[in-house]
């Protein structure tokens, strides 16, 4: 039959198979993440919403900071175990309005990645389905391999979470939080139950 | 402030927590006027929901009046408000379809993975009802801090007392939505499973959607009663066999359309029931569908099957085959409350519905821990129970 080689139309982190999961980003199969989220706002809004860089650091629960040194380059800085941090620069590499970032870490990042968001239109009425695709390259050395432990457990996790809070923001003006009080002591009536 | 706190499998106590506070701009905080304990509320205390905590604030049956706004809220301090206990944000395509328990947003991003993984999408969100469903306080307790108040709240005119309007909350929404859910014709004959109030809510609102006769089972004689003064035939699972009934009093034709307002504590005489306990309390299953198999066996072909009861994982020996060749069309969900407030608080202001009749019991917050105890071990007796936070305490034994 000829379907022996008919390839679906799944997004490729799907795939079952590592290598053509590794092909949605150039990557090591096991660092790559994807996820995609339908936001119920025009896909120019959604575009430029992202596009402004520093906007991602109110949203993102584990960055901490965005520089934005200019349209091309920004400097991340971002929540690690331990109390830690790690930093890079990212640098665009692609640019289309409305449709698709494409960043890469400049030399030097503590954690290389690399990645995509593309700005899909959702079915008429539906917004914009906004695809996310990241690979990540763990650091050498003890610390890399602490890292590396924390990012193969956490991004698609955190890829998971931070999209839909971005969702949340754009189509309800705030971050849900469900921060209330409770009986345990430990807790204040602003602190997120978990 | 004093708050209704789960500690534990039948273990519920009074304790003075932190007041709460505005967090996201379209918050309100309500005082608490009249906050009910619900039948659902009986499947945490048993200990039936996953992810609780101890220290979570219980109760999503709530009303009281508005002390504090944020920025983006519209209410006004001073206004009286009926709480959906859905919480939704208004502006996702769920809530745009008026699917309001769906909602994409209100359940933050830190508590919606485990229902993805369980249920394949994260689901929406409840006050006072477990981590699941976002870990917000419930409403048993002074003050409730109220998410998206521009959406949810049901201002109540001045006149009307807590009593006939505290149920749009949950439980006549839910009674309405499971009489929508059973698609009824003229000529119908509705059997609805459960005399609590819920059951007793679709009752009254499957007569109100003009269903020829209403057939209603329990084995609680007063809650039986209470059906039967809603206008429903009643039976008794205990004396009768249902199958047989259901069949012989409609002709050998069957109920056009079954309601199971039981959910996944139900009780039962048959061994698939004793056996589903049993696993139950080895956690090797939760939900004992008792009534729901029960429903679909005496469903007519072609008829529909509306579940409102609460489930939460998985059911063994669900009557697949029954549901496939009879050709059954089964509805279900947790209620889209907001969607039908106007419309029931409308009815409610034309004296078309009144919902006091259910109230057997009025006890203050303080009360809270023995009400509970009542509530589950006293079901005949107990039909609903208000607690009111200012109310002065019973001098009880």
């Amino acid at each position: 039959m000829a379907s022996t080689h008919m390839r679906d139309d799944a997004p490729p982190t799907t795939a079952r198979d590592g290598d053509r999961r590794a092909q949605a980003v150039d990557g090591d199969e096991g660092a790559i993440v994807g996820r995609t989220v339908t936001i119920n706002r025009p896909r120019d809004e959604v575009y430029a919403f992202w596009r402004d860089f520093a906007n991602l650091a109110g949203v993102m629960e584990n960055v901490e900071r965005i520089d934005v040194a200019d349209r091309g380059r920004s400097h991340w800085v971002v929540k690690a175990p331990g109390g830690k941090t790690v930093e890079w620069d990212a640098v665009v590499t692609e640019d289309v309005p409305g449709r698709l970032i494409a960043w890469e870490s400049a030399e030097e990042a503590d954690v290389d990645n690399r990645g995509r968001v593309e700005f899909l239109d959702a079915a008429p009425g539906r917004g914009t389905m906004v695809r996310a695709t990241i690979a990540y390259d763990p650091p050498a050395g003890i610390i890399g391999e602490w890292i590396a432990k924390f990012l193969q457990r956490e991004p698609n996790l955190q890829a998971r979470r931070d999209l839909r809070r971005v969702k949340q923001f754009l189509e309800t003006g705030e971050v849900s939080s469900s921060a209330s009080p409770s009986g345990r002591p430990s807790e204040s009536p602003t602190e997120q139950a978990l | 402030m004093r708050a209704v706190t789960w500690q534990g499998r039948h273990d519920v106590r009074v304790d003075t927590v932190p007041d709460p506070e505005i967090v996201n701009p379209r918050d309100a905080i309500i005082k608490i006027t009249s906050t009910a304990i619900c039948g659902s509320d009986l499947h945490l205390y048993d200990g039936y929901i996953p992810t609780m905590r101890a220290g979570d604030i219980l109760g999503h049956e709530n009303m009281g009046e508005v002390v504090e706004v944020g920025p983006k809220s519209t209410l006004k301090k001073g206004q009286r408000v009926v709480i959906p206990f859905t919480i939704s944000c208004g502006h996702c395509f769920h809530c745009e379809k008026l699917q309001y328990s769906a909602c994409d947003n209100a359940n933050p991003s830190t508590t919606s993975d485990m229902s993805e993984t369980l249920y394949g999408y994260p689901m929406g969100s409840a006050f006072g009802y477990a981590h699941l469903t976002g870990g917000y306080a419930g409403g048993q307790a002074e003050y409730l801090r109220v998410p998206y108040s521009d959406v949810g709240p049901i201002i109540i005119p001045d006149g009307l007392d807590d009593d006939k309007v505290l149920f749009l909350s949950d439980i006549l929404p839910t009674g309405w939505m499971a009489a929508e859910n059973a698609e009824i014709e003229p000529g119908d004959t509705i059997a609805v499973w459960g005399c609590g109030p819920v059951g007793l809510f679709a009752i009254q609102s499957a007569l109100l959607m003009g269903a020829h006769r209403v057939i209603a089972i329990d084995h609680y004689p007063h809650r039986l009663e209470l059906a039967k003064q809603m206008g429903a035939e009643v039976l008794d699972y205990k004396e009768t066999d249902i199958r047989e009934a259901l069949f012989e009093m409609t002709g050998g034709i069957g109920p056009d359309a079954c309601i199971d307002c039981v959910g996944m504590e139900s009780h039962g005489l048959g061994i698939d029931n004793i056996v589903d306990t049993v696993k139950a309390h080895t956690f090797l299953g939760t939900d004992r569908p008792a009534a729901l198999r029960q429903a679909i066996l005496a469903c007519r072909k072609g008829g529909r099957v509306s579940v409102p009861g609460v489930y939460g994982g998985m059911a063994d020996k669900f009557p697949i085959g029954a549901l496939m060749e009879k050709g059954l069309t089964l509805k279900s969900g947790q209620t889209h409350v907001q969607k039908y407030s106007d419309i029931l608080l409308e009815m409610i202001i034309d004296g078309k519905i009144d919902t006091t009749f259910l109230i057997s019991h009025h006890a203050s917050l303080e009360d809270g821990p023995a009400m509970y105890r009542n509530w589950h071990d006293k079901q005949d007796e107990y039909t609903k129970i208000i607690l009111r936070p200012g109310m002065e305490r019973a001098h009880a034994a």
